[in-house]
Formats: structure tokens, C-alpha cells, sequence
């Protein structure tokens, strides 16, 4: 059934684009998407797709479905169609590994979509999740510069919890070597699931005694679990709490004061860049010759790549009207509930 | 109720010179293996109290856990019955996921639309909405198990897929929050719990009620000339119930509210807080409320009506029991149908709790739902189990996980630790079942 659909929507595109092919060189860019289960998936897609039909070239997708073993067969279909350039979001960064090399044998240019896929060949796309740490904490440590710090990092299985803690680490080592803020506890959330991080917070609360002073939450998933325990104290709003992914929840509470900073990556941003790039990589421009492009050596086993990261936004009580603005999100679900007066977006 | 006389009465006769405790055993009639649960129940909490220095055994952390323990053991009281009749259900994780979706639709986007937003009226329909569902969702489970002959373990899988699948398919994956008011109640905090005096007037009918029921069962025992227990050994249970109720009570009326909520009411009521604070105690959380409830219930059910002795009938022997003219299939689409409903009143439980309706909601939860009524005693082989066994299970595992956050101790250790736990448990209760043999 999804591979008639996906068959559809391909021969679609494709006799949409054939019609503007005579225009441009008419290249083909294959995607391979790791799993349409997560909502923000489809955001990246559409952007992706304007932008590849927007320079004149074909998009032609499948979609993996959570399994390694299918991504594999999924992006052969690709090269087989004729893709001229892939961009892979990797359901498992060390699984994929064959399908690339696969892909560079036949001359290929492949460009990993969020996710790193450890290879020297392969451009690396993403946006810079230890700046997102490192936003989260300083946007925490600015509303709470001394105290007792609670971290619920992602989950353990999750490399990029790891990015985002050691971002956190980076602005915070400093005051807590100097002893005025104090770890009183961490944890990795299972699954990052919402439930786990409020059991979490339950227990430092509990271990605690209420005196904590600042929560660094990895996500607005978990942030939503930290801010219900911290709820039942009576203590949500007066101990500053971050996140990530513009969650709308997540951005309804910063309005109402219960969350301080949700940092924001911007799906469409980063759709548009990778197709920008794969569109370039497939006329044969040099990975090094991309704009922005950088040598980066940071992966766990320290593989040379060329890469561009892309900025976050941390999402404030300030800077609110920019999702709004961006049409991410409509100024009724962020102003749920909300005082009147007591934020600017909200009137 | 079987349980009790089958453990108990073979011990007797073999031994014709008993010792005291055997002799106390059988005139009080307790459960030993339920005894047994007691006592590694008080092992764990006495333990993680000494090595957490002094925080495991306080108010706040038992009442934390009593409202934790809630949507398991409430899950955990239809998986017996389930359990009992040679079934399972992986399922019930994602129907808790799928329903608890569907009521926050329907809290905050649906209901509003004709009542208009904080309607007193929203949160019964959207828990009347989710229970119907659940109900639904569990009866066309059942449907399949009981009259197209599909395995239940099939079936439930499929389940498992299915309805995780449809709870991101709700909002394509959004969180539902914030959730309405009233809902909320149902998960608990300082608001969700019922207060101090409430607490007390629950507590003393509670009490009364295992009085009367004592005299009762006397009575009828009397009646149909049963061997009674001695007068000493049932003064002894009813001081000991009462005690026990009482005694949880006291805990969760000796927590108080924290002094920031203490605040917010006071100046909302034009109370002056006097010097060293104002003490307000929560009392009991309304989810644990629910989940007592629910096992009251449900242990009526399977112990004291005909449906009730139908699920252990089919559970002991199937055959027997269809040629003994039961109708199986029915009785086993009620179980489901039950099941599926208990489910959405957990799913009301943990989205109320959360303040948020996630699609992640209840992953995994169907597997600590099936450990909770194995180690409270549930035989996967079919026809034993009891629903207060299960609701103890649920707690004990909680209590490990609780404590071991406590102590600092990261997830990848603890889920060895309560796989661990689960295995040894099991063993233990087939040693046990053996040596009753």
C-alpha cells in the first residue's frame, strides 16, 4: 500500500517536474527518510521537495519505516531509479553504512540528514545540537546563575543526548567548579519519555527537599514531565526549566511563564539547506566547495567529513512572535490560557 | 478466596503436631504467599530507607509512590483476570496511549468548541468518551479472541501495533496540553488529593466495612455449618485491617502541602500564614483513590459473582469448563472488554498526571502490567491469581524503581535490576507452589 502511494507520488512529481525539466538539466535527487512515524518528518519533506522542484530538478522518496534492513534495499531503489545525488536521514547511523558506500562506488554524492553517518564521502548536514545544549544551559544560567541545577538528560540510547548534555557542561563547568552551582542530580530519561522525566524530577524533588533551584531538560517532551512534578510543588514558574523542538505545548507554557527557553530548529531551514546542497553535489560541485562547508572530525570515531551545522534559535518569552511570524505555529495555541498583559505577543 | 483455603488446609492435615505459627496460619486464615510478598515488600522499603539515609520511608516519598503505583496496578487487576484465563495482553500499553489521546482531544479541542473552554462538565465526557472507547477497543479484542479463535497473544500484539500507531495518527504526533482543570484532579498533586478530613471519613468507613464484612462471612459461615475461625483470630484480622488503613491514612495526612502552594492558597483565601508555615495536608490522592477502588471491584467481581467463577472455571480447564456448559467465548470477550476499559481509566490517570496527552503515552507499560500480576502470584499457566497479589506487585516493582531514582542509580541499572527481581520472584512463588504440593 505505502509503496503504491510512494510509487504515486513519484511518478507524480516526476511528470510534474518533466514539464519544467526542459528548463534545467533535469537532475534527480533521491531521499531516503527514516521513519514518517514522527510528525516533524513531513515538515522537512515538504521543503525539501519545494526546494529540489524549485532549481528544476526531480524528487523521488522512500520512506524506511523504522528498519535498517529496508533503508538499505530503499535507497538501492534509489540509485536504480537514477537518483543523481541522495540525502539520507539514517534510521541507524552504523547500519547505513554499506548503502553509502554503495552509493559513493557509483559516483553518487550522498548527504546525511540530521542524523551523522560516519563516512569520509558523505557530506553531514544538521544542526549543531551541542550549541543546543549550550543554549539550554545559558538560557537557564541567565534566570538562575547560582543554585542547585537538575539535569533530565534524553535517552541513554540516543548519541545526540550525549551532544546536548556535553553542550550544557560547557557554559555551566565553570560555575559549578567554582562551587556556586551545585549538580544534585542527573538522569537519562527512557525513551525520552515525558512520564519517566516527571518520575525523575519527583524523586530529586523528594531527595531534595524542594531545593532545587534550575532544571536543564534536553527536550520539551521532558521539560513537560519536569514542569508536572514541579507543578505539585507549587514551584512551576519560579524555577526556570529548558527544552528543545518548539513543541507547541512547549511553547504555550514559555507563554505562561512555566518554561524558559525552548530552543528552536527550524525543520523547514534545514530541509532547504540539504536541498540546496544535494542540488549543487548532484552538478558535480566539490564537497569542500559548498558554502559554509567545514572540516569536522567530531563523531565517535573521529572520521575527517565536510560538514555545516546550523543555528538554533532559543525561543524566549522575548522572542516569541518569531515562530509565530515564521507560520510554525498560530498565535491561539501559543496564547492558551495566558494572562492578558503579561506577555507582548499575547497582547 | 480459593487461594486461602487451598494453601493453608494441606498443611494442616499433614502436620498433626503444629507449631505456633502454623496454628496461627490456619486460624487466621492468612494468605502465606501473600504474607511472603509482605514481608520482601517491607525488606525493599526498609532497605532503600537505610541507604538512602532516611528517605525512602517518609510521607512525601510513600505518597509519591502510592500515586505512581496507580495506573499499573489499576491496568494490573484486569491482567489477572486475563492471565488467569490462559491469555495476555500487549496491548494494554498502547490502548493507554490511543485512549489517553482521544480524551485529550476531546478535552481540549472538541468539547470546548460547543461547552466553551473550563466547562464543569468536560472532564466526565471526556472520561465517559475514553472509557466507552477503551471498552470498545477491548470487546473487538475480544470479539476476535473469543469467536474467530485468533491467539489472544496474536492478537494483542497486533493491538500493541495497531493502537500506537492510531495514537500518533490523532494529532500526527503533537502533544495535547495543557489539559482541562477538572481532569486534572485525577492525577493527583496537592489539588488531586482529597485533604485531611475527607481522608479520615474514608479511612473510618473503610474500616467499618472490613468489620462488617468479617461479621458477614461469619455469619454465613455459621450458616451453612463452615468451620469458623477462632474469636481471637478474627478480632485479630479486623484490628489488623483496621490498622492498616488507618496507618495509611496518617502517612498520606502527614504530608503537607508544600509551602509555595501553601501561599498561592493563602492569599487566595485571605488566610496570614502564621510564623513556621501552615499546615494543610494533601490526604489521599484521588488516583490512588480510583486505583483502591478499581480493586475493590474488581476483587468482588472475581470472587464473589457467577462472572467471577466462570474466568476461574475457564482458567483451571478449559474444556471442563465449556462442557460444564459455560459459555467461554462470552465470558472471555467480557474480560477484554474490562480489560480495555480499566486501561482508559489508567490513560485518564497518567495523561491527568502528565497535564499532557503524549503518543509516547504508556510504552512499555503493558510489560510492567504483566510483571506486577506475575509477581503478585498470577500463574502464567492459567486458573490462579488474585487481584490484591497483582495491585502488591504493581508496588513493589514501582518502589524499586522510586527508590533506585533516589539513590542516583541510572535507568540502564535499574531495568537490570527489575528484570532481575522479576525472574527471582517467579521462581520463588514455583518453589513455594511446589512444596505446597
Amino acid at each position: 500500500m505505502k509503496n503504491t502511494v510512494t510509487a504515486v507520488l513519484a511518478g507524480l512529481s516526476l511528470s510534474l517536474s518533466l514539464s519544467t525539466a526542459a528548463l534545467a538539466e533535469g537532475k534527480t535527487i533521491g531521499v531516503s527518510w527514516s521513519n514518517f512515524q514522527e510528525e516533524r518528518w513531513k515538515t522537512d519533506e515538504a521543503a525539501i521537495k519545494a526546494q529540489i522542484e524549485a532549481d528544476g530538478n526531480t524528487y523521488i522518496s522512500a520512506d524506511a519505516q523504522s528498519s535498517p534492513a529496508k533503508q538499505l534495499t530503499d535507497v538501492e531503489s534509489l540509485i536504480a531509479q537514477g537518483a543523481n545525488a541522495l540525502i539520507i536521514l539514517a534510521q541507524d547511523a552504523s547500519a547505513i553504512g554499506p548503502a553509502v558506500e554503495n552509493a559513493v562506488a557509483e559516483g553518487i554524492p550522498v548527504v546525511g540528514y540530521d542524523r551523522l553517518i560516519e563516512n569520509p564521502d558523505a557530506f553531514y548536514l544538521t544542526f549543531d545540537n551541542k550549541e543546543v545544549g549550550r543554549m539550554q544551559a545559558q538560557a537557564v544560567f541567565e534566570a538562575a546563575p547560582e543554585g542547585n541545577y537538575v539535569f533530565i538528560k534524553g535517552s541513554s540510547a540516543d548519541p545526540n543526548a550525549d551532544f546536548l548534555f556535553e553542550g550544557q557542561m560547557e557554559v555551566l563547568k565553570e560555575a559549578i567548579d567554582s562551587g556556586k552551582i551545585k549538580n544534585v542530580g542527573e538522569a537519562f530519561t527512557d525513551g525520552w519519555l515525558p512520564a519517566n522525566a516527571q518520575r525523575n524530577m519527583e524523586q530529586f524533588l523528594t531527595a531534595n527537599n524542594n531545593e532545587v533551584d534550575a532544571v536543564v531538560a534536553s527536550n520539551d517532551g521532558t521539560a513537560g514531565g519536569a514542569i508536572a512534578a514541579l507543578e505539585a510543588q507549587g514551584l512551576a514558574g519560579s524555577v526556570p526549566v529548558s527544552g528543545q523542538d518548539g513543541d507547541h505545548a512547549a511553547l504555550n507554557r514559555i507563554a505562561l511563564g512555566t518554561q524558559t527557553v525552548s530552543v528552536w530548529k527550524d525543520a523547514r531551514e534545514l530541509g532547504k539547506a540539504a536541498a540546496q546542497i544535494a542540488n549543487q553535489l548532484a552538478e558535480g560541485t566539490a564537497m569542500d566547495a559548498i558554502e559554509g562547508a567545514t572540516k569536522w572530525a567530531e563523531g565517535p570515531n573521529k572520521v575527517e567529513m565536510n560538514a555545516v551545522f546550523l543555528k538554533p534559535v532559543p525561543v524566549t518569552r522575548e522572542n516569541l512572535n518569531a515562530v509565530i511570524d515564521a507560520g510554525w505555529v498560530s498565535k491561539d495555541v501559543v496564547c492558551q490560557g495566558v494572562q492578558p498583559g503579561t506577555v507582548d505577543v499575547c497582547g | 478466596m480459593t487461594e486461602v483455603t487451598s494453601s493453608a488446609s494441606p498443611q494442616g492435615a499433614s502436620a498433626v503436631t503444629e507449631g505456633l505459627p502454623a496454628r496461627f496460619l490456619r486460624a487466621t486464615e492468612l494468605d502465606v504467599r501473600m504474607l511472603g510478598m509482605v514481608g520482601a515488600l517491607a525488606v525493599i522499603w526498609i532497605g532503600f530507607h537505610i541507604v538512602s539515609g532516611g528517605l525512602f520511608l517518609t510521607p512525601r516519598n510513600l505518597w509519591n509512590l502510592s500515586v505512581q503505583s496507580a495506573s499499573v496496578a489499576i491496568m494490573s487487576t484486569g491482567m489477572v483476570l486475563v492471565i488467569v484465563t490462559r491469555n495476555i495482553d500487549l496491548s494494554v500499553g498502547s490502548l493507554l496511549g490511543f485512549v489517553g489521546m482521544i480524551m485529550g482531544v476531546t478535552q481540549t479541542e472538541i468539547l470546548p468548541q460547543w461547552l466553551g473552554f473550563g466547562h464543569p462538565a468536560i472532564w466526565i465526557l471526556a472520561l465517559a468518551v475514553g472509557v466507552l472507547l477503551g471498552a470498545a477497543i477491548g470487546a473487538l479484542h475480544g470479539y476476535i479472541i473469543a469467536y474467530m479463535s485468533v491467539p489472544s497473544f496474536i492478537v494483542s500484539l497486533g493491538g500493541l501495533l495497531v493502537w500506537r500507531g492510531a495514537a500518533w495518527w490523532v494529532t500526527s504526533g503533537r502533544t495535547v496540553a495543557p489539559l482541562d482543570a477538572t481532569f486534572r484532579l485525577m492525577g493527583g498533586g496537592p489539588d488531586g488529593a482529597i485533604g485531611s478530613f475527607w481522608s479520615w471519613v474514608a479511612g473510618i468507613i473503610a474500616c467499618i466495612a472490613v468489620l462488617l464484612m468479617l461479621a458477614y462471612s461469619r455469619k454465613q459461615r455459621r450458616k451453612f455449618n463452615f468451620p469458623l475461625r477462632p474469636l481471637w483470630a478474627e478480632g485479630f484480622l479486623a484490628l489488623l485491617g483496621c490498622a492498616l488503613i488507618l496507618g495509611a491514612i496518617a502517612v498520606a495526612n502527614s504530608y503537607p502541602w508544600p509551602s509555595a502552594i501553601v501561599r498561592r492558597y493563602a492569599e487566595a483565601n485571605n488566610i496570614t500564614v502564621p510564623e513556621g508555615g501552615l499546615f494543610i495536608a494533601h490526604g489521599i490522592a484521588i488516583p490512588v483513590l480510583i486505583a483502591v477502588g478499581a480493586g475493590v471491584v474488581m476483587t468482588f467481581l472475581a470472587n464473589r459473582t457467577r462472572f467471577g467463577r466462570y474466568v476461574f472455571a475457564i482458567g483451571g480447564n478449559p474444556e471442563a469448563a465449556v462442557l460444564a456448559g459455560i459459555n467461554t467465548r462470552w465470558v472471555l470477550l467480557k474480560i477484554f472488554m474490562l480489560m480495555g476499559a480499566l486501561a482508559a481509566v489508567a490513560g485518564a490517570i497518567s495523561t491527568a498526571r502528565l497535564n499532557a496527552a503524549t503518543n509516547a503515552m504508556g510504552t512499555l507499560d503493558e510489560l510492567l502490567v504483566i510483571a506486577a500480576a506475575v509477581i503478585g502470584g498470577t500463574s502464567l499457566g492459567g486458573g490462579v491469581g488474585t487481584i490484591a497479589g497483582a495491585m502488591m506487585g504493581a508496588v513493589l516493582m514501582q518502589s524499586l524503581a522510586s527508590g533506585m531514582i533516589l539513590l542516583g542509580v541510572d535507568t540502564p541499572l535499574q531495568n537490570i535490576v527489575v528484570g532481575v527481581v522479576l525472574v527471582i520472584a517467579v521462581w520463588l512463588d514455583t518453589l513455594y507452589r511446589k512444596r505446597v504440593k
